[in-house]
């Protein structure tokens, strides 16, 4: 049968709200691109340019790739303030190519006068909200595939790959196919021991790492809600393990404090949320109070089950990455860990993600406890989760993780098992050296 | 790009990076990668594509990784598009950006081997010849396609960036 062109939006429209707001329920993906695109209002399907608030790129991602070509291009930056750059991935240094590439990062922002740049603060994506560039509204891009964090802050925030940047870079815009909404909704609360993590493990349990199909993928309800800044995004930014665009969580009191705090001003939470009636291509309702802590098995974060399906011995824990080492993380793992030693055997490790949280964390007594319970503190960044530091998983180590990945070989020898948790689940199993439910020992 | 008529070669669902640019010759350059583009499900496909024909699949078409050689591959051999259900984001950005016509159809699979169709990326309708069919495919904006035209966006910010300066 033949068919003629169809509309590519698929929302339903409400003549009621139609008249009401002119336009047709968005959702906040829609409203995001929308501003950015300069118009009113855009449909799932569509293509439009956007003009780039923001653009966060680090060590490895950065410089090292685009200044050659920006120079091929004899082209210049487009607005050296709205670029941020972080080192993160090559620090600290170790040998003389990770010397070379902070080298060239370094040289690279002095040359472009770049004033957001900040070298040996933290991993990228707890770094900038913590200094204040995020905030509601915003159309951001970043040079790494975790930057759906952003979208914690009610920020569309996503990675591009070096050439994509070069774009940016230059120009200031970048295409992009609005996404359809995939609404994860969590009623309920966690229980005591149950963290943002094990949501997004069990999330990519259920729905695999495909599961997102490039669209936006909205967090709701009141267990999302609860959760604190930090918290939310470990949810976003294990967006990127569902192979979604971006993650979005609307913007409330909680960010709000966050932000201000962090020295943002004019921060709108106000406009940033789906409408009722807006078309979303999937709805999802989750019962948080129901959720048991998660771990996933080698090697994929789609290995996630319940940790009572667990027994393994392990002999390294690591506490580390954007996903697992903020404040809250360390806090957590505190909470386990308070008064105790690890197992002997067992080697605790533990990577603040940033500066500014490692300080808090020491002002609180947490980085005592953990240093008391056994733990080495290693320095505030990528480290063993980007497997480009000095520090590396040896042979057959079997390891639990607070990170986000555990692809095979990623974070040393391929022969390295790495389970993945929450700094609940890490910290307990640290203590009895096997991989340990949390409420039984908190 | 969007004028002429090609030849349909179908394929299904989840149709892979590591289909269309298998692994182990990632190490060569994309003249001996596009020689085995799909070679582990078509043996005969890159022997015999012809510049001009149109790759048809499913749902989630070049899912895996970020590699750019999967849709260079499929441009190296003179594929003038590709119609599917749906995409991988990152092969989808990919491709658009390294100049390969790839668009959104939710009948692709009404499409057979063989068929004759004609792809107006701009006006989101692809021409079936013989099965006299038209189908609705997502439109591709003028100003996307100037690029996929140019051939991709490095050379379309060099032509930007040459005009700036003349
Ligand atoms: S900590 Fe790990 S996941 Fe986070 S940005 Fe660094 S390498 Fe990526």
């Amino acid at each position: 049968m033949p068919c003629l062109p169809i509309p590519t939006s698929n929302a339903p429209t409400l003549v009621s709200d139609m008249a009401a707001s002119q336009h047709p329920p968005q959702t906040l993906a829609q409203k995001l691109v929308a501003k950015a695109a300069g118009k009113q209002q855009v449909a799932p399907g569509e293509i439009v340019t956007c003009k780039v608030d923001l653009a966060m790129f680090h060590d490895s991602s950065g410089p090292r790739r685009l200044a050659p070509m920006l120079e091929r291009l004899g082209a210049t930056v487009w607005d050296r303030d709205r670029i941020v750059l972080i080192t993160d991935h090559y620090v600290p240094a170790y040998d003389d190519d990770s010397r070379k590439i902070l080298q060239i990062t370094r040289d690279w922002a002095k040359a472009n006068r770049i004033r957001n740049f900040y070298d040996g603060e933290g991993i990228c994506h707890v770094v900038l909200p913590q200094k204040g560039h995020l905030k509601p509204g915003l159309f951001a891009v970043g040079g790494d595939s975790h930057s759906p964090t952003g979208g914690a802050f009610g920020a569309y925030m996503f990675g591009v790959g070096a050439t994509e940047m070069l774009g940016v870079v230059v120009t200031g815009e970048i295409w992009l196919r609005v996404p359809e909404t995939i609404r994860m909704h969590w009623d309920g609360r966690l229980g005591a021991g149950v963290t943002a993590k094990d949501m997004m493990l069990f999330l990519c349990g259920k729905f695999g790492m495909d599961g997102g199909r490039y669209q936006a993928v909205e967090y709701a309800g009141s267990a999302v809600t609860h959760l604190s800044m930090q918290e939310r995004m470990t949810l976003t930014n294990m967006t990127a393990e569902l192979g979604a665009q971006t993650g979005l969580i609307a913007p409330d009191a909680v960010t709000r404090a966050f932000l201000e705090a962090a020295g943002a001003r004019d921060v709108d939470t106000a406009s940033w949320h789906t409408d009722a009636d807006a078309a979303v291509d999937e709805h999802h309702v989750f019962d948080a109070s129901a959720l048991a802590p998660q771990v996933a098995a080698p090697h994929s974060p789609a290995n996630a089950r319940d940790v009572s399906d667990y027994n393994e011995a392990i002999d390294t824990a690591y506490i580390g990455a954007c996903t697992g080492a903020k404040l809250d993380d360390l806090r957590a793992a505190a909470m386990v860990l308070r008064g105790k030693r690890i197992a002997t055997g067992t080697q605790l490790l533990v990577a603040p993600a940033s500066k500014q949280d490692q300080a808090a964390a020491e002002a609180e007594g947490v980085m005592k406890v953990l240093v008391d319970a056994g733990a080495r503190v290693l320095p505030n960044a990528c480290g063993v989760c980007a497997g480009y530091s000095e520090e590396r998983f040896g042979e057959n180590l079997r390891v639990i993780s607070s990170t986000a990945r555990n692809f095979q070989g990623r974070m040393g020898a391929a022969s390295s098992q790495v389970y993945l948790a929450s700094p609940y689940t890490v910290a307990a199993s640290a203590l009895t050296g096997r991989i340990t439910d949390p409420r039984s020992v908190l | 790009m969007s004028g002429a008529v090609g030849r349909v070669w179908k394929f299904g669902d989840n149709l892979d990076t590591d289909v269309l640019a298998p692994g182990q010759y990632m190490k060569f350059g994309i003249d001996e990668i596009a020689r085995h583009c799909l070679e582990s499900v078509r043996p005969d496909f890159a022997a015999t594509v012809k510049s001009g024909d149109v790759i048809v699949g499913g749902r989630n078409f070049g899912v895996g990784s970020s590699r750019e050689q999967a849709p260079q591959a499929l441009k190296h051999l003179g594929v003038a598009a590709v119609i599917a259900v749906s995409y991988s984001g990152l092969f989808y950005r990919n491709a658009l950006n390294l100049g390969l016509v790839v668009v959104v159809c939710q009948d692709a699979q009404r499409i057979n081997e063989g068929d004759q169709v004609r792809v107006d990326p701009e006006k989101g309708i692809i021409n079936v010849a013989g099965a006299l069919m038209q189908l609705a495919c997502e439109p591709i904006p003028a100003f996307l396609m100037a690029m996929v035209r140019d051939g991709g966006l490095v050379p379309h910010l060099e032509k930007r960036l040459k005009g700036k300066a003349a």
